[in-house]
């Protein structure tokens, strides 16, 4: 209920020009909708504006400068009406017919996967274009965003060129884990497929001859906060020193891949590191490592703690 | 809001608060919930991470190994106890010779005594040989986390904060002190720098 009540505010906001709309109105057309006709609430949504939009005699496009410009960084929620202006840094090969084109968006704050629909109808988006992208719905899956364009969509593409950032962040703390699927790995040599292989199989490809890697899951600590960061070759060879060639060795000599780890473990845990990198779902990509062994300095928080004794 | 479990976070305490934890509790009647220890400073912990001066190590076991290390702070010491189920742990405790600075990773246990005192020791998940500067740099940030737990609890807000003063009662004033002795200490070590 609160949740169309919601809806139902922001339609009334986003006709405060044209409109003169009570939310109780709104709310009763979507309440209709979703209650008696089991329409899902975008939809609903969709449809109540069009009818506002019909009744004002307005275009959609000179509608959607009625949400808030968003960055995509600043994504944190499903379900909201906002416009974009992004670059097309990615297009990815949809999976389903249902999908005319997918990939990651950029913009100075970083990036976001997008999803348009085949029956949507838009223009083709074209990859590393900047684009003004107006009423696209945010989504989640498993804790990740995405953005969607959809039939009410409009696209304008812009002459300039943007900037994409990454996400990038800085993580302090001890290393407080170093997970399975750690060390000298397998990875499954096929094209586009990089795998790990378990026990010599990948779960797309079957039984394959792997390649070598190396890549630590670790787990930094600040005692506040967790978060889990992926060391991948070049970095899991900073953090221990140990090479792609040197654990080749130290496996083939002890016929076991799993001494690696072990000694990756002795090194590196229990210590504290600096990592800074973007993040991919919930971990980070650790593309700067650096141990903090430089002496701590207690001063400040010796003034803090003898001013409370 | 994402159905990913999250781990949890190893908190910073020194030995002197961690050996009065002895009040344990579930936040679900779930028999595999996780067990938390109440820490008297009014927060509570799945997990700790500490980092000491590792001085005795000794099999306790009778059928099979149990290891014993006691790892000393600045304030007091941390009984760390690893057997069969922690073979990585136990292995460390039976290799090393001390004294030696290590690094615990693990989770708080309370075991009662035949004369019914509540003793509260560590099941190490990992143990690893460190450095000084390690051992430093963990005496600094555990100051800094016990001191940010006195604050909150100064101001009374929140659901372990109330649940540690009726537990442990409001006189925090021995961690207080604890913190500036185990700063004082570091201080003493580090040189001082020539303006």
């Amino acid at each position: 209920m609160t949740d169309l009540r919601t809806h139902a505010e922001e339609i009334r906001d986003q006709f405060s020009d044209s409109l003169d709309l009570t939310v109780e109105d709104v709310e009763e057309r979507l309440e209709t909708l979703v209650s008696e006709y089991k329409v899902p609430v975008e939809e609903a949504r969709r449809s109540v504006v069009n009818h506002y939009l019909e009744e004002a005699g307005i275009e959609r496009e000179e509608m959607a400068g009625a949400n808030d410009q968003v960055a995509l960084a600043e994504v944190d929620e499903p379900e909201r009406w906002i416009d974009v202006t992004a670059k097309v840094v990615e297009l990815w090969e949809p999976r389903s017919d249902s999908i005319a084109q997918v990939g990651l968006l950029g913009d100075e704050s970083g990036t976001i996967k997008f999803t348009k629909w085949a029956k949507s109808d838009l223009p083709e988006l074209e990859e590393g274009a900047v684009y003004r992208l107006g009423n696209v719905v945010t989504d989640e899956y498993q804790g990740r965003y995405s953005v969607k364009l959809n039939r009410t969509t409009t696209i304008q593409a812009l002459e300039e060129d943007l900037e994409v950032g990454d996400n990038e962040v800085v993580v302090e703390g001890a290393l407080v884990d170093v997970q399975s699927g750690s060390g000298l790995i397998k990875r499954c040599p096929e094209e586009d497929c990089t795998r790990v292989l378990q026990n010599g199989r990948c779960s797309e490809h079957g039984e394959v001859e792997g390649e070598f890697d190396l890549r630590i899951k670790g787990v930094l600590d600040d005692g506040e906060e967790v978060h889990e960061v992926i060391f991948d070759q070049d970095a899991t060879e900073t953090l221990t020193g140990i090479s792609l060639s040197e654990a080749r060795e130290m496996a083939m000599d002890a016929l076991d891949t799993a001494v690696v780890a072990d000694e990756m473990r002795d090194l590196i845990l229990g210590r504290y590191y600096r990592v800074e990198g973007p993040t991919f779902t919930r971990y980070v990509l650790a593309d700067d490592v650096e141990e903090l062994s430089g002496p701590a300095d207690p001063e400040a928080v010796l003034i803090k703690a003898r001013s409370i004794a | 809001m994402s159905a990913v479990p999250t781990r949890e976070v190893a908190r910073r305490v020194f030995a002197r608060e961690f050996n009065d934890a002895t009040y344990s509790f579930k936040e679900s009647d779930d028999e595999r919930a996780p067990v938390y220890s109440l820490l008297p400073t009014g927060e509570r912990a799945n997990r700790v991470f500490v980092v000491g001066t590792l001085t005795e190590t000794e099999d306790v076991g009778d059928e099979s190994e149990y290891w014993r290390g006691r790892v000393v702070d600045p304030t007091g010491t941390f009984f760390v106890y690893a057997g069969q189920y922690q073979p990585d742990a136990a292995g460390v405790l039976r290799d090393t010779e001390p004294p030696a600075y290590v690094s615990v990773v693990g989770k708080p246990r309370t075991y009662e005594t035949d004369d019914g005192t509540v003793n509260v020791s560590l099941r190490p998940e990992s143990i690893t040989i460190v450095d000084a500067a390690t051992r430093d740099r963990w005496v600094v940030e555990t100051a800094e986390r016990t001191i940010d737990r006195i604050e909150r609890f100064a101001d009374g807000e929140g659901e372990y904060v109330t649940l540690a003063t009726e537990h442990y009662g409001e006189d925090l004033s021995e961690y207080e002190s604890a913190v500036v002795t185990a700063l004082e200490g570091i201080e003493d070590e580090v040189p001082a720098e020539a303006d």
